[in-house]
């Protein structure tokens, strides 16, 4: 009987989720044919389209700005968590409120923030120029897509690293202690494996946004920088080609089906689905 | 001790790192200097301007309402479908299991454009009303993922043994099952107001001309050069919510020492 509570939303994700996600992948596979009786016609032009240098130069720097960012979220966010989980318990709860207080700001304000302390005329390149050096070009660059991506998403690695490590059952720790591992050793062969599960949802949630924004990379990266979130962008908004956008969409979907198959082979079995926090 | 020291170094710069932007915002919205780099001496000129601004305002009405409208309506979605997929079969709670993740999985920009495309396709205009549905679309997953494990840390047949002490199903169900799912249902609620207030990206692609939401709004504005209106606004927005994390804080530090 009560299974009928969940047939709105059985109606509710075929017409939102499922229908739209069909569409896109039809345009994905399609091109305009106006001699047919849809406009549509099957092909997978669009997909050779998207091997051009042009595009797959953007695809790669996407996989590779994504990839970099992630890791050093990953170098960052690691001893960050793993310090914080060693406080007191009322310390640590301070600790991590503080460092999901900055995500309830609107991700825009942050990033547009970044804009005035790096810019040419920005805060950074003021404290240098005062203190009698050159001023450097900060803005618009790698470096600060770099930088914008760290700081928007470190804290999707902190959290998931953090809530492992602190579930983490201390006799265990003591227990390799006991049999005479030295810290460094109870680091490597304890802690850390045991942590796995945190550290990959940590690396999907970062990785994920990462490759697929377009905000940061127009913001912090300037109107002629390119990832593969502004191409898509760019063929629904401006140049109005549905197909080619959708086939990008597409192509981004499989890369990250791809790299959470990847993942996944060192996930957690018992723990079954992504933690979110 | 040097490590000791190390680690409060560590923590330090993490915290500069995140709190550097806000900072920034918060200190030039007293600038006198339109310019963001110089600073003129303090003013409130731009809190005045800012309630002022037709603009900004008319997008906070449209973040807020939006935030209010699918909140409700995406918990009270959630909430039934988790109870309805929790009494399922295996295969098919499988299935909508899976389809309820894919909003989470997919990034936000495929999300949106699968929408916008949608809308443009079955001839709904863009404007408030598929602003709002998309919003719904993309916080019941995360409600649904937020009661169900509630239902399932419930004793199992509680409302069988509730029923059969007289109660109808309905009775049981708003006395018994209610109120012990409703930590997760509340949850599921904040989660989605939060999405809902903080979503740029499929708001972005899913909204039509004149309905705008903040986000939307700052975007527009930061490619356009920097308003210090914008620092005004978010410092208001900070300082809002800040003191209702305090809040919530102190509450439920009181609450855990009330148990001990």
């Amino acid at each position: 009987m009560k299974r009928i509570a969940a047939y709105p939303y059985i109606f509710w994700s075929v017409i939102f989720i499922v229908l739209p996600l069909i569409l896109v992948f039809l345009y994905g596979i399609t091109i305009e044919d106006y001699s047919s009786p849809l406009g549509l016609k099957f092909s997978l032009e669009n997909f050779y389209r998207f091997l051009e240098p042009v595009y797959l130069n953007v695809l790669w720097r996407s996989i590779l700005l994504a990839v970099i960012s992630t890791i050093m979220c990953l170098i960052i966010g690691y001893p960050f968590s793993f310090i914080l989980s060693k406080l007191s318990i009322k310390k640590r709860n301070t600790y991590i409120l503080l460092v999901i207080i900055p995500m309830w700001m609107n991700f825009l304000l942050r990033t547009y923030a970044w804009m005035s302390i790096l810019g040419k005329k920005g805060i950074i390149n003021n404290l240098l120029r005062s203190i009698g050096l050159p001023a450097l070009d900060l803005l618009y660059n790698d470096g600060a897509v770099i930088l914008g991506m760290v700081y928007n998403f470190l804290p999707f690695m902190i959290l998931p690293i953090y809530t492992v490590l602190i579930k983490m059952d201390k006799n265990i720790l003591e227990a390799a202690e006991d049999l005479g591992a030295n810290k460094f050793k109870v680091f490597l062969k304890v802690i850390f494996p045991l942590s796995l599960p945190g550290v990959i949802s940590g690396i999907t949630m970062v990785f994920m946004p990462a490759v697929s924004t377009f905000v940061i990379s127009k913001l912090l990266g300037g109107g002629q920088y390119w990832l593969i979130g502004n191409l898509v962008e760019e063929q629904f908004l401006r140049i109005n080609d549905w197909h080619f956008g959708s086939t990008i969409a597409l192509v981004l979907m499989i890369i990250i089906l791809f790299a959470m198959a990847i993942l996944s082979k060192y996930e957690d079995k018992e723990e079954g689905g992504a933690g979110l926090w | 001790m040097v490590e000791k020291y190390i680690q409060k170094i560590y923590i330090f710069l993490i915290f500069l790192f995140l709190y550097a932007p806000i900072a920034v915002l918060i200190i030039f919205s007293f600038n006198d200097s339109r310019l963001q780099g110089t600073w003129d001496g303090f003013t409130l000129n731009w809190y005045r301007e800012l309630f002022k601004s037709r603009e900004i305002m008319k997008s906070l009405y449209y973040t807020i309402s939006i935030a209010i409208f699918s909140s409700i309506i995406s918990t009270i979605i959630g909430t039934l479908s988790a109870i309805g997929i929790y009494n399922m079969k295996s295969f098919r709670k499988k299935i909508i299991l899976n389809i309820n993740y894919l909003p989470v999985l997919n990034p936000d920009i495929v999300t949106g454009i699968a929408l916008m495309t949608l809308f443009i396709f079955i001839k709904i205009r863009l404007g408030f009303m598929t602003l709002l549905l998309s919003h719904i679309t993309f916080s019941i997953p995360y409600v649904i993922l937020a009661v169900l494990p509630k239902l399932k840390q419930l004793p199992k047949d509680i409302s069988e043994a509730a029923m059969d002490l007289g109660a109808t199903p309905f009775y049981a169900f708003r006395k018994i099952i209610l109120p012990e799912i409703s930590p997760g249902i509340v949850t599921g609620a904040l989660i989605a107001f939060t999405l809902s207030i903080d979503d740029f990206v499929i708001s972005f692609f899913t909204t039509g001309s004149g309905i705008s939401n903040l986000s939307i709004t700052i975007y527009s504005m930061a490619r356009r050069g920097i308003d210090p209106k914008i620092n005004a606004l978010s410092t208001l927005m900070f300082l809002s919510v800040l003191i209702l994390m305090l809040i919530i804080n102190k509450r439920t530090s009181k609450k855990m020492n009330e148990e001990v």
